[in-house]
This record gives structure tokens, sequence and C-alpha cells, in this order.
């Protein structure tokens, strides 16, 4: 299962890098409330195909580099993505044969999940946002999915990382 | 052999997910709480804002090589009327600096004379914001400045117009800073006109600040101008901040419903200036409020 693991993480490592900076890119005002979260889904599909090497523990590394890159609390994003990569690393096997009308919603309701934890979070520490903001990502992430897992199953399938 | 025999008969297994889940999710609360209640995680958000700080300068990137080339195909007639401008606007500033130099004498023999504590002329160093987007939900900005530079939480940001707002976070070569316009942000000010003071909060829209603890019989008018009282600690006095837009009095309520907008242009800007207040306490500036 490890053989080569070095080189099958660089490819999944440098999606990762290109998901953070999408996450930072200046958008246009009106925009930035419908970026969608790439860094999730990014996570999400790794740990669809890849469970045993894109677990939790990656997800919460990540979650702490993106705490601060946006300069929140930090381990709020940790947390939101560790425990929906918990969720789709428990549901993988079900999730891989879905229908694709079936694997959206299972997508969208991943994403609020996450956008909830984070509205929660931000709630418990008393961090002043609008509330209706928070579900753009959620559209938009469901949205691009299918975007997602072209480009993603294409960086899997050009490395023979499939399992 | 056995492991992989239970590798094949149940390959959705993965071995103690939910204690590891669980584990992670228990450290992520204590992080928060630790960096939300007393900040003492500095030095491990430094540390990521290490591996953060390539990500950002990749994606400033392409936005300063578009300036650098606007820059070089700017054409001669251009440049000529920029320079023009340039030079009538150095004349002007010049005159008043002349004048600025001869108050700040006086001001200083004045002081002197009051036998009050010398006010140390504050320095100022410019800095660039740089094309990344932080929080959505909060009106952040990333700055070229960090610690290494001795950028410290809490320093105030201006621009050649007015205050833009405070630093919130230091990383080594970064930093993040809130703007005044953020709904959590709130700053004292004075009326310039008779010295009344208040404070300014965020709304979160660039072009408006609210002024929520006006009394209704307080002598404020559309057009005053706000400046920094520096009585926070956290903003040196003097800056200007904002121009009263409405004013409206509600005879029922306490205070009276006034909006102003900021004197600097908060969208707009890229070149900054950060102050380091020689006349504030360092030690004694606070953070933003939360709530």
């Amino acid at each position: 299962m490890s053989k080569g693991g070095g080189f099958q993480r660089l490819p999944v490592i440098v999606t990762i890098i290109f998901s953070l900076m999408l996450m930072v890119v200046p958008l246009p005002d009106w925009a930035t409330p419908y970026r969608p979260d790439w860094v999730a889904l990014t996570l999400i599909y790794w740990a669809m195909m890849m469970p045993r090497t894109w677990s939790v523990g990656s997800a919460w590394i990540i979650g702490m580099v993106l705490d601060v890159a946006q300069g929140t609390i930090l381990g709020q994003h940790a947390l939101a993505l560790c425990f929906i990569v918990f969720v789709t690393v428990r549901f993988h096997l079900l999730m891989r044969v879905f229908p694709m009308q079936q694997l959206a919603a299972t997508i969208f309701a991943i994403l609020a999940l996450y956008q909830f934890l984070l509205f929660w979070i931000n709630g418990v520490a008393g961090v002043n946002v609008p509330a209706v903001g928070y579900w753009g990502p959620v559209l938009t992430g469901t949205l691009i999915w299918p975007f997602v897992l072209i480009v993603l199953r294409g960086v899997r399938l050009r490395v023979h990382l499939g399992q | 052999m056995v492991n992989s025999r239970a590798n094949s008969s149940n390959p959705a297994r993965i071995p103690a997910l939910g204690i590891r889940v669980l584990l992670l999710m228990a450290m992520s609360i204590l992080l928060m709480v630790l960096d939300h209640r007393q900040n003492h995680l500095d030095a491990v958000r430094r540390a990521i804002g290490a591996a953060v700080y390539p990500i950002q300068v990749v994606v400033d990137a392409p936005f300063r090589l578009w300036e650098w080339l606007g820059e070089g195909v700017s054409d001669r007639d251009e440049l000529q009327l920029e320079l023009s401008r340039l030079q009538a606007e150095r004349l002007l500033t010049h005159a008043r600096l002349q004048r600025l130099t001869a108050l700040e004498a006086e001001n200083a023999r004045l002081r002197d004379l009051l036998e009050a504590r010398a006010q140390v002329r504050d320095e100022i160093r410019v800095a660039e914001i740089m094309a990344v987007d932080a929080n959505p939900y909060r009106h952040n900005i990333v700055i070229d400045i960090g610690s290494r530079e001795g950028a410290y939480d809490g320093q105030a940001i201006v621009d050649a117009a007015g205050v833009i707002g405070q630093i919130i976070e230091t990383g080594l070569t970064t930093s993040q800073a809130m703007l005044i316009s953020d709904p959590s942000h709130s700053l004292p000010v004075e009326v310039n006109r008779n010295g009344l003071r208040t404070i300014a909060s965020g709304t979160g829209e660039f072009g408006r600040l609210v002024l929520p603890f006006v009394t209704n019989n307080a002598d404020i008018q559309p057009g005053d101008l706000l400046v920094t009282s520096g009585l926070g600690g956290a903003f040196p006095s003097g800056y200007p901040v904002a121009v009263v837009e409405t004013v409206n009095r509600i005879p029922q309520e306490p205070f009276a419903d006034v909006t102003a907008v900021p004197a600097a242009a908060l969208e707009q800007v890229r070149e900054i200036m950060l102050i380091w207040g020689s006349s504030s306490d360092v030690e004694n500036n606070e953070e933003p409020s939360d709530e």
C-alpha cells in the first residue's frame, strides 16, 4: 500500500496547495461570498479515493494552514475539515458508487455541514458575521463539484494512483 | 498475512478512525480556547505563517507583474502629464509643510510653557497591501510587513488621506490588518471642530461608519471632520478618520443616528503607511473587541 508513497503523494500535495491558492486569490467584492470551498472539495475527493493516505490527520494540518491564511481562530477550519473528512472516509465506498445526482446531494450535505460548523464556532467565539453569506459557498461548491471531480480524476489517473 | 486478509475482506475499515477524529477535534477545541481567550499561540501562528507566505507571494505575483507592465508601457504623454501633476502636488505639499514646521516649533514652545510631555513625532514606514484575500466575512487585509520589520499587534495603519485600520496579527514577513469598516472594529475619535469625543464603528460597508454614542443635543453636523483622539492608546492622535455624512436626531431616542464616510479610500489603496506611535504606550495597545 505504501509502495512509492513519496512519489504518489506529491501530485496530491500539489492539488491541495493549488486549492489553498484559490482560497486566497482576490475576487471582486460581490463574488467573495460565493467563493467555493476549494480546499474542502479537494480534500473530500482525496478522502473518498484514497482514505488510507488522506484522512483526518492531513485534513487537520491543512485546516490549520487555512486558519492562518484566513486569519480565523486557530483550529476552526481544522476542526471543520477534520470532521467532514471523517464523514467522507466513513462513507467513501458508498460515495464512490453513487450516481452523479446522488453524489452531488451528498456533497451539498457535507458542505452544508462544513459551513454550519464554521458558523457555529464563530457564534460561540462571538465573531460577528452575516449569517446569510454562509450559504453561498455551499451552493457554488456543489455546482463546481463535477469539474473538481473531472480535474482531480485526471490527476489521479495520470499518475496511476487508481486503487 | 493476517493484515492483508483483513484488508481484502473489509477494505472499508480504516483503523482507529473514530478515535483519531475525536482526538483531533478535542485538540482543535483546546487550540481555539487558547487562541481566543489568551493569545498564547502567536509562535504557532508564526510558524504556520512561514509556510503560508510562499502561497501568498505566488498569488500576489501576477498582480504585481501586471502593475509593473502597466508602468512599463504607459506612454510618454501620460507620463509627462503625471509628472507635471506630481510636481504641482509637491509644490503645494512643500508649502504646507513649511507652515507645519513653524507650527510644530510653536506647538513645542507652547508645550514647554505648559510643561506638558513633549510629543515626539511618529515614525512612519510605507508598506504594500498584498493582493490576497483574507477572511471573506471580515474586512481584513494582508500587508507585506511583519514582526521582522518591527510591526506589532494593534499598530495603526494610515494612507495619504486618513486612517485605514490596525494590525491584528503579525507574522514574520506579513501581517493581517483589520479595516476600520469591519463590523467588529471601533476606534475613539473626536470632532476636529470642537473636540467632541466619541466612538466610530465599522458597519461592514467600505464607505460608511457609524457613531453610535452621540447624544441628541451634541454639537455635530454633516461635514465635520473626525480625527483620532488617541485615547484608546492604539491610534496616535490627530489623524483624519472620516467626514460626518448624515446626522439624524430622533427625539425619543437617547442617541442620534450619525453616519460618516471614511477619509481613506479603504477598497482602493495599495500603498499604506504603518505608524510607530512614539507618544503612545506600545505595551498598552488594545485588541479590537470581538464582541
